[in-house]
């Protein structure tokens, strides 16, 4: 899957146009989708040597009611399946012509509709004639990505065998079988209450052991499809924790990035869906999963230097996901994690550096793990300063709201840690980017950057000079009327910020709060 | 994004950590105390990264042109005697390999897809001892890779694969044994199912196997390139492979069929 991306077909500047268009679409559907709970996509394995300049990418194509006389031409065919004194050859070829139809949703929801049809397919589907078999499992497989549910439930009594020939050892119909079942697990509750009964997750741990990178991928494809149910947690995650399939992930996260990289796309992604559900993160910081995720962000960060690869992003996410998801595990659960490992820290910041301008989301992505590194441990604090990073992560603080209020958090959780770090923050000119933020109008990222003031100034009450150089009391009485800050203003005004004619005894006072209490 | 210009993942220099304050509370009207940020499954945060990934798996569409695994090979013929199929591509062949050759029985032709099902057909139908274990204990193994119940008979094995496993009741692969086991009656894998209208013939199809698949004993011993990647010792391979291989039988009222070579293959 991952190769045959790579070479995809491009098409000229006005053909682009249209598939920018197409692609905005896209992603706005896929945003409606995940607001509602209901992300679900499939994927087609499709040769289609009539693929031209339109580039159909997986939608299904409209096509025109097949008219009565198709239809009867449907049904001959089918009857002309049927008869197995036809030879091998005539039968394949009237495959073919119907996997041709099948891709089309009209004539998908007319033949599951023709009494008979789907036996006639599962039958010649666990036929022993291999290019018959082949065949029939493409004309299922077209019906699998279908986005009628009711012709992708139609292919429900073919999943004990598409379950059985999994032990098989063609690797290509191995891999059909496995996007087919991929499709129809996410296609509905039903079809998943019938899939885990007939044993898809032994069934997958055991392909798992595959050394076919074709598989590999398929079957992280499959997986990841279940995991992303909504009755994952309860009902499916237990069951792929308490299997071999954890060790085998992070074996296959890992190994052979070269040829591997689709499979280690889907995994990580797996990984992720398991770790973010909070089901039993124990188990897998016992099998080593920490020091697995480290070690693949630094091999991937030195890759970034080497070469372009495209869609490493999609690798990354999952993981910097996992490690940041697996930092916050409760303590009280008994393992609370540790990463001693700068080298992290510098990852981090070339990813944020490599990924800013292409794909921004990563940015936050990076955030929230820094964030989860610098909260307890002073080490990447202290790291970030004396790796002289601060220019960096002040540069992101224009950036979305997120991003901002994850830097000032990561800012925030530095200063946090005493006088030496904030005397640092303040020579590396961390007061003129926090006017900036003051001046903005969201309240959450002014909430933060006043307790980012608070803290500058509580371990280094020098700062307030030139704060107040700077125009910062402007810049803090624009908020003195919001609610939501008014009390913070107030308190840093009245602490650091009297004016000169103020009476001594209130000026002592000030002073006096500002020491550190012992 | 202004990093600095030596930064590499690969410098590893001890770096002086910078005393730390002890902890304390946040002063009122302040809130903020730093803590690790945890999120669950459907939290918006990874509403950006999940669309990328949604759109990644949408936007698939292979183009047989571009793909370079499926490369044309100049025709050659299935190396099993007896059957003659012919190949353009190296897939093809292993596909048809799979299918027919590989998990065989022997003593009735009967093709598998798997080598755990051929390992339980062979058991169930062709080993007497196992007849005579069961009937005193419960020996139909169930057909699900990771349940490990066992049946007095194989309706009732039948009867829980529908239940428990939701299997269906015309499952291919799960045929009770006939009483004939005569190979001149005995009735081709499952193709007979009375209650899948379009089966195949029974001559017929009898024909297309005994044509088109018969073995003789010592090509039968011919190893599959490729490792059996199931749980199976070489101890019990080995066992298995005996009970595979009958020494003396030889279909077809003894006419001999295609070479039949007198020296024995490793």
């Amino acid at each position: 899957m991952w190769s045959r991306r790579s070479s995809r077909y491009r098409p000229d500047a006005s053909g682009l146009e249209e598939l920018r268009g197409r692609r905005r679409e896209q992603e706005s559907a896929l945003r409606k989708a995940r607001r509602q709970q209901q992300l679900v996509s499939k994927r087609l394995l499709r040769e289609d040597s009539l693929v031209n300049g339109d580039g159909q990418a997986g939608v299904d194509i409209a096509a025109e009611p097949l008219s009565e006389q198709e239809l009867f031409v449907f049904r001959q065919i089918l009857q002309l399946l049927r008869d197995v004194q036809r030879g091998t050859e005539e039968r394949k070829t009237l495959l073919s012509r119907l996997r041709q139809g099948l891709q089309q949703k009209e004539t998908q929801q007319k033949f599951v509709r023709l009494e008979g049809s789907m036996r006639v397919l599962i039958g010649l589907f666990t036929s022993s004639l291999a290019n018959i078999q082949m065949e029939a499992a493409r004309c299922l497989h077209e019906l699998s990505h279908s986005s009628d549910p009711t012709v992708a439930e139609a292919c429900l009594p073919a999943t004990s065998y598409l379950l059985t020939y999994l032990s098989g050892h063609s690797v290509e119909f191995t891999e059909l079988c496995l996007y087919t079942l991929g499709n129809l697990a996410v296609e509905s509750d039903a079809v998943r209450k019938q899939l885990l009964p007939q044993g898809i997750i032994p069934a997958l741990a055991s392909c798992i052991q595959s050394p076919h990178v074709a598989v590999l991928e398929g079957l992280g494809y499959v997986l990841s499809q279940l995991l992303q149910a909504r009755e994952a947690p309860t009902k499916i995650i237990p069951l792929v924790l308490d299997s071999v399939l954890p060790q085998h992930m992070l074996r296959l996260v890992s190994s052979n990035l070269e040829l591997g990289m689709g499979v280690a796309v889907e995994f990580s992604w797996c990984l992720h869906y398991i770790v973010c559900s909070h089901v039993n993160n124990v188990l897998l910081i016992s099998q080593g999963i920490v020091s697995t995720l480290v070690l693949l962000l630094l091999e991937l960060a030195s890759m970034m230097s080497k070469a372009v690869t495209e869609g490493l992003e999609l690798l990354i996410c999952p993981l910097l996901r996992c490690l940041s998801n697996l930092l916050a595990e409760d303590e009280t659960e008994g393992c609370k994690v540790q990463i001693q490992d700068e080298r992290l820290l510098v990852a981090l910041f070339l990813f944020m550096q490599y990924f800013l301008q292409q794909h921004p989301f990563l940015v936050q992505e990076c955030l929230w793990l820094l964030n989860n590194l610098t909260a307890d441990e002073s080490i990447f604090c202290s790291a970030v300063l004396t790796l002289d990073l601060i220019p960096a992560l002040l540069q992101l603080l224009p950036c979305s709201r997120m991003v901002t209020l994850l830097a000032l958090t990561v800012l925030c959780n530095i200063a946090e840690k005493g006088p030496a770090y904030c005397h640092q923050l303040h020579q590396k000119a961390v007061l003129p980017s926090l006017l900036s933020t003051l001046a903005l109008s969201d309240g959450q990222v002014v909430g933060q950057s006043l307790e980012l003031l608070h803290l500058l100034l509580l371990h280094l009450p020098e700062a307030a000079d030139d704060f107040l150089s700077q125009a910062g009391l402007q810049a803090l009485e624009q908020h003195q009327d919001n609610p939501q800050l008014q009390e913070r203003v107030r308190a840093l005004r009245e602490t650091y910020f009297q004016p000169a004619a103020a009476s001594p005894i209130s000026r002592a006072s000030a002073s006096a709060a500002v020491l550190p209490s012992s | 994004m202004l990093l600095p210009p030596e930064l590499s993942v690969s410098l590893r220099v001890e770096r002086p950590l910078l005393p730390v304050w002890p902890r304390t509370p946040p002063r009122a009207p302040f809130c903020f105390s730093p803590s690790r940020l945890r999120f669950h499954r459907q939290h918006e945060f990874f509403e950006d990264g999940d669309i990328h990934r949604h759109l990644y798996l949408q936007d698939i569409l292979t183009n047989v042109t571009e793909v370079t695994e499926r490369s044309k090979v100049s025709e050659f013929c299935c190396h099993i005697v007896g059957c003659c199929q012919v190949f353009d591509t190296l897939e093809g062949y292993e596909h048809h390999y799979n299918t027919l050759h590989r998990n065989m029985c022997s003593f009735c032709k009967r093709s598998f897809p798997s080598g755990h099902l051929l390992d339980t057909h062979i058991l169930e139908w062709h080993d007497s001892l196992f007849q005579i274990m069961a009937e005193k204990q419960n020996m139909y193994q169930c057909l699900v890779e990771g349940c490990a119940e066992k049946f007095k008979s194989s309706k009732d094995r039948k009867d829980h694969l529908v239940k428990v496993h939701l299997y269906p009741s015309d499952f291919r692969f799960d045929k009770p044994k006939k009483a004939k086991s005569s190979t001149k009656h005995s009735k081709p894998p499952s193709k007979l199912d009375v209650s899948m209208p379009m089966d195949v013939n029974v001559e017929t199809y009898e024909q297309l196997q005994v044509d088109s698949m018969e073995i003789c004993p010592s090509e039968s011993m011919e190893n599959p390139t490729q490792p059996v990647s199931g749980p199976i010792s070489s101890l019990q391979e080995k066992k298995l492979y005996k009970s595979r291989i009958p020494s003396t039988v030889c279909f077809g009222q003894g006419a001999s069929r295609g070479f039949k070579s007198m020296k024995k293959k490793v």
